[in-house]
Order: structure tokens, then C-alpha cells, then sequence
């Protein structure tokens, strides 16, 4: 292998690894405040990657999809957590993490009824789908921009958590949600925040992940939203530090597998998660955890 | 300031308070004492809405019947709740942050208040709080409640596992908001600490209230003494 191959192969693996981390941040913030796994994330990826495609196939500009698409997972994220897990805010966590599965395969199966589940093409301008070529190479412009706006955008969130009321809320939340509300801070609000930006950030994944492969199906989040979980989890799930951490080591682990080990290719989904099961076998809060319960006090 | 009339509050079948009343003047610390069990800190999240409650809470004029816990406080209740309950994980100053959350024009002059009145968590403002030592960290819930700038603080046990001394200092705390002109409700097991400070009194035993009177009266009377104030 030469060191060209090496770079392109690297360049791989850090956009992949940012498509699972902007999606595993959606898991771990969600996580932080209600302690639920959100099996529905990567549905609501989905929903994101769909609505670019029907907003462009509508005749509308790839940028305005993009908005439009945010927003459509922003009010299904919402949604979500209004219509199926706030009535069981004080239920048995099992209850909600039933309801999340329930919410999973709703949503799959609403897509599939609506719009079949064939693999549609997805189209996007040409200046994300060129190809660069610089000395050997060969890339297209889309790996460079997914890590560009994934780092920004980390910035924001982490820029919200630490530095706004908004965000020091969310991380109270965390750790004792009736003392949150002794603030006179309506905690519902703060939750809502937490799913709208989970889900911003899942719609930009799916549309990245859409612009990539270049298809989407109703089952797209399926197997995504799996590896971004495990990345949460890998990472210490509860730490937006250990989600994007965690992103990045299965992106890469995948793209090791692949580029460098061919015959193994079709084990990189394995060898993933064999990643995770050895990880938590030495550090069962993952590489950025806490034990949030027993850190309490 | 506030009145309570024919307060319940149950879990379940068990009831924790069982019809109680009592008044609160502008101005006034009372405390409301009694063992453990007694039904205090259910009072308390009674009157903020936080379990389910029967009777009638008027705080400064209306009936708090359909309001949540977070738009009670923004009305001006506080409480500085039992074990203080400080956001471990963030620093000294959010804590505060969070305190003045629906407060953000005060905020910056508040701040320089509660570090002037707790001088020592000012040292410790970039810490995070569950780095306090446990009486700074009653300072620290107690200056978070004063930063909505409420009408009525409510403090649940404040002197539970400080050093006396520190116990002192805030129960001196406490005297010098009410001369401020924050009106206190006090709920304490320390029924001698909390009488001595106190302008009335109120003693809880299972769920009811068993007397009512002025504190200085209460620890001069032997009767009361010998049942409630441990000799």
C-alpha cells in the first residue's frame, strides 16, 4: 500500500467517523437527561434524509432541503418525546425504552408504506459530489466537508452546554431533574432542546450519510443508528467528548477493515462491535464515562 | 404572605399531612418543626406543587392550585431543598447561573451580592460545587435560591450534618435576609436552633400540627420543652 492510498483511506475514515458522531451525539444527550437509549434516533435520521429528497424532488434547492429536512426531524424528534415518552416520564425506564423500540419500527414501517422500500438515488449539487484528485489522491469533496461541518458544529454544542444558561440546564438535568425545576426552569422545555439538537444533528448525519452512498431507504437508520449508539456507548455514553470519540474510532475501525484486510470487508459491521464488547469488557463506562449514579454525591 | 388552609398530602393511602394550616407574614421567619416523619418536607412540596396536595395555598394574594413547581418559583417562592442539592457537576458559578435563570438582567449584580455575603464560595466560584465541603455547599443552595430574588425562602433542614459552628453561621445567614426583608420559612429537627431565630412556630407531629405560637414563648415553656425541644 502506498502512502497516497494511506491518506485517501485515512480521509475515509474521519468522515465516516463524523457521520457516526454527529448521530451518536443525538443518543448521548438524550441519555444525559432521561437515562433512555433512543432506539427511534436513527429513524429520525432517516426522516431527515427523506425529506431532502422529497423537498428536492418537489423542485426545491438542495440548501433549502437541507433546512427544511432539519426542521422536518427537529418536530419528529419532538413529537416523539411529547406523544410517546412524556406521559411515561416516571414509568420504569424498561417502559420507555420498549416505547422507544415501538417508536423505531413505526417509523420505518410509515415510510415503508408511504414510499416503498426500494433504494431511491439521492442527488446532490455537484460542488459535494466532485472529485478531487491531489497527488494520487483520489477523493470526493464530500469527506472534506462532513468533518469541516461536523467539527464545527461540535464546537456549537459544546459551546451551548458550557458557556449558555440553556446548556448548563441540560447538564443539571442530568443529574437531578427536581431541583432543575426549583430553578423556575420549566424542565420540559429543556428536554424539547435536547431532542430538537439531537435530531438536528441526525438530519445533517442522514443527509451526509444520503450524500455519500448516494441512496436512502426507509431502513437506512436501521444499522447506522446501531454503529452511532454502540459509538455512544464506546465512547461513555452521557459525554458529547466520548460520542464523537467513540464516532471516530468506528469510522475508522470500519475503513481499516475494509481498505486494508479486503477478504475481512465483509465483517466490518463485526468488527465494530467487537470493538465496543472489548472496550466495555476493560471500561464498562466507556473510554469519556462516569458512573452517573454513583458520581452523584 | 402566604396561607395554608386544610393542607393534605398523601402517598398512596398514607398520609403523610393531614389538614393542616398555618399563616406566613411578610417579614417573618417561622419555622415549622418536628421529628422525622413529621410531614415537613411533604409540606414543603406541597406548597411548591411538587406531589400531589389537597387544600388551599394562597402565596401573596393567589391560589397556587394550577401552577407547576417552576412557575411557583418564578412567582417568587424558594426552596433550599434537604441535603442542599447542588449541581455537582457544574462549577460554583453556574449554580448560581442556574439559580437566576429566569433572572438574567440581575444576574451579574447578584452574583457580586452572594459572593459578598459568602465570601468563601467566591474562592471556590471556578470549582465544581461537588468539590464543597458540605456547609459551603448549603451556602452555595442557598445563595442559588436567593438569586431568583424570591419573596418567601423556604429552607428544608438546613443545619442536617454541619459542624455546629457552621450550623451558626447559617442560621446567622438566615437572620440577616429576613433583615433584609426576605420573608423565611424554616423547616428544621434542630427545633432549639430554629426557635431561637424563629418569630413563630409551628410543631408537626404525624402530619398534624401539635402547637402553634410565638418561639419566644415555646422555648420558655418547660411543657414544650421537655416533648419537643429535648429537655
Amino acid at each position: 500500500m502506498d502512502i497516497s492510498t494511506f491518506v485517501q483511506q485515512m480521509i475515509n475514515g474521519i468522515s465516516l467517523g463524523s457521520m457516526y458522531a454527529l448521530i451518536a451525539i443525538g443518543y448521548t444527550l438524550v441519555y444525559g437527561v432521561l437515562r433512555l437509549i433512543n432506539f427511534a434516533h436513527g429513524d429520525i435520521m432517516m426522516v431527515g434524509a427523506f425529506v431532502a429528497y422529497l423537498a428536492q424532488n418537489a423542485g426545491i434547492p438542495f440548501e433549502l432541503a437541507v433546512i427544511l429536512a432539519i426542521i422536518a426531524a427537529m418536530v419528529t424528534g419532538i413529537l416523539t418525546d411529547k406523544i410517546a415518552y412524556k406521559p411515561l416520564r416516571n414509568a420504569p425506564k424498561i417502559s420507555l425504552l420498549i416505547t422507544a423500540i415501538g417508536i423505531s419500527f413505526f417509523l420505518e414501517n410509515l415510510f415503508n408504506v408511504l414510499f416503498g422500500g426500494v433504494p431511491r438515488a439521492f442527488s446532490a449539487p455537484d460542488y459535494l459530489t466532485k472529485i478531487i484528485h491531489y497527488d494520487g489522491i483520489i477523493v470526493p469533496v464530500t469527506v472534506i466537508i462532513i468533518p469541516v461541518v461536523t467539527l464545527i458544529l461540535l464546537f456549537i454544542i459544546l459551546w451551548i452546554l458550557n458557556k449558555t444558561k440553556y446548556g448548563m440546564a441540560i447538564r443539571s438535568l442530568a443529574f437531578d431533574i427536581p431541583t432543575v425545576k426549583l430553578m423556575g426552569i420549566n424542565a420540559d422545555i429543556i428536554i424539547m432542546l435536547v431532542f430538537a439538537i439531537g435530531s438536528a444533528l441526525a438530519a445533517i448525519g442522514g443527509i451526509f450519510y444520503a450524500v455519500s452512498y448516494p441512496s436512502i431507504d426507509p431502513l437506512m437508520g436501521v444499522i447506522v443508528g446501531l454503529k452511532a449508539f454502540a459509538a455512544a456507548v464506546l465512547g461513555g455514553i452521557g459525554s458529547v467528548a466520548g460520542a464523537v470519540i467513540g464516532g471516530f474510532i468506528l469510522g475508522f475501525t470500519e475503513i481499516v477493515v475494509v481498505a486494508f484486510m479486503p477478504d475481512l470487508g465483509g465483517y466490518k459491521d463485526a468488527f465494530a462491535f467487537i470493538f465496543l464488547i472489548l472496550v466495555l469488557l476493560f471500561k464498562p463506562t466507556g473510554i469519556m464515562g462516569q458512573d452517573l449514579d454513583r458520581s452523584r454525591f | 404572605m402566604l396561607k395554608v388552609k386544610n393542607l393534605e398530602v398523601y402517598y398512596g393511602v398514607i398520609a403523610a399531612v393531614r389538614g393542616i394550616n398555618f399563616e406566613i407574614n411578610e417579614g417573618e421567619i417561622v419555622s415549622l418543626i418536628g421529628s422525622n416523619g413529621a410531614g415537613k418536607t411533604s409540606t414543603l412540596q406541597a406548597l411548591l406543587n411538587s406531589v400531589k396536595k389537597k387544600g388551599e395555598v394562597v402565596f401573596g394574594g393567589y391560589d397556587t392550585k394550577n401552577h407547576k413547581t417552576h412557575a411557583l418559583v418564578q412567582k417568587g417562592l424558594a426552596l433550599v431543598p434537604e441535603g442542599r442539592r447542588v449541581f455537582i457537576n457544574l462549577s460554583v458559578e453556574e449554580n448560581l447561573r442556574m439559580g437566576a435563570f429566569n433572572n438574567d438582567e440581575n444576574y451579574k449584580h447578584l452574583k457580586d451580592e452572594m459572593y459578598k455575603l459568602f465570601p468563601r464560595i467566591e474562592q471556590k466560584r471556578n470549582q465544581m460545587a461537588g468539590t464543597l465541603s458540605g456547609g459551603e455547599q448549603q451556602m452555595l443552595a442557598i445563595a442559588r435560591a436567593l438569586m431568583s430574588e424570591p419573596k418567601l425562602l423556604m429552607l428544608d433542614e438546613p443545619s442536617l450534618g454541619l459542624a455546629p459552628k457552621i450550623v451558626g453561621e447559617v442560621f446567622d445567614t438566615i437572620v440577616r435576609l429576613r433583615d433584609e426583608g426576605i420573608t423565611i420559612l424554616l423547616v428544621e429537627q434542630n427545633a432549639y436552633a430554629a426557635l431561637s431565630i424563629s418569630d413563630k412556630a409551628y410543631v408537626l407531629e404525624n402530619g398534624e400540627i401539635a402547637i402553634s405560637g410565638n418561639a419566644k414563648d415555646m422555648i420558655g415553656d418547660d411543657a414544650i420543652r421537655q416533648k419537643y425541644l429535648g429537655g
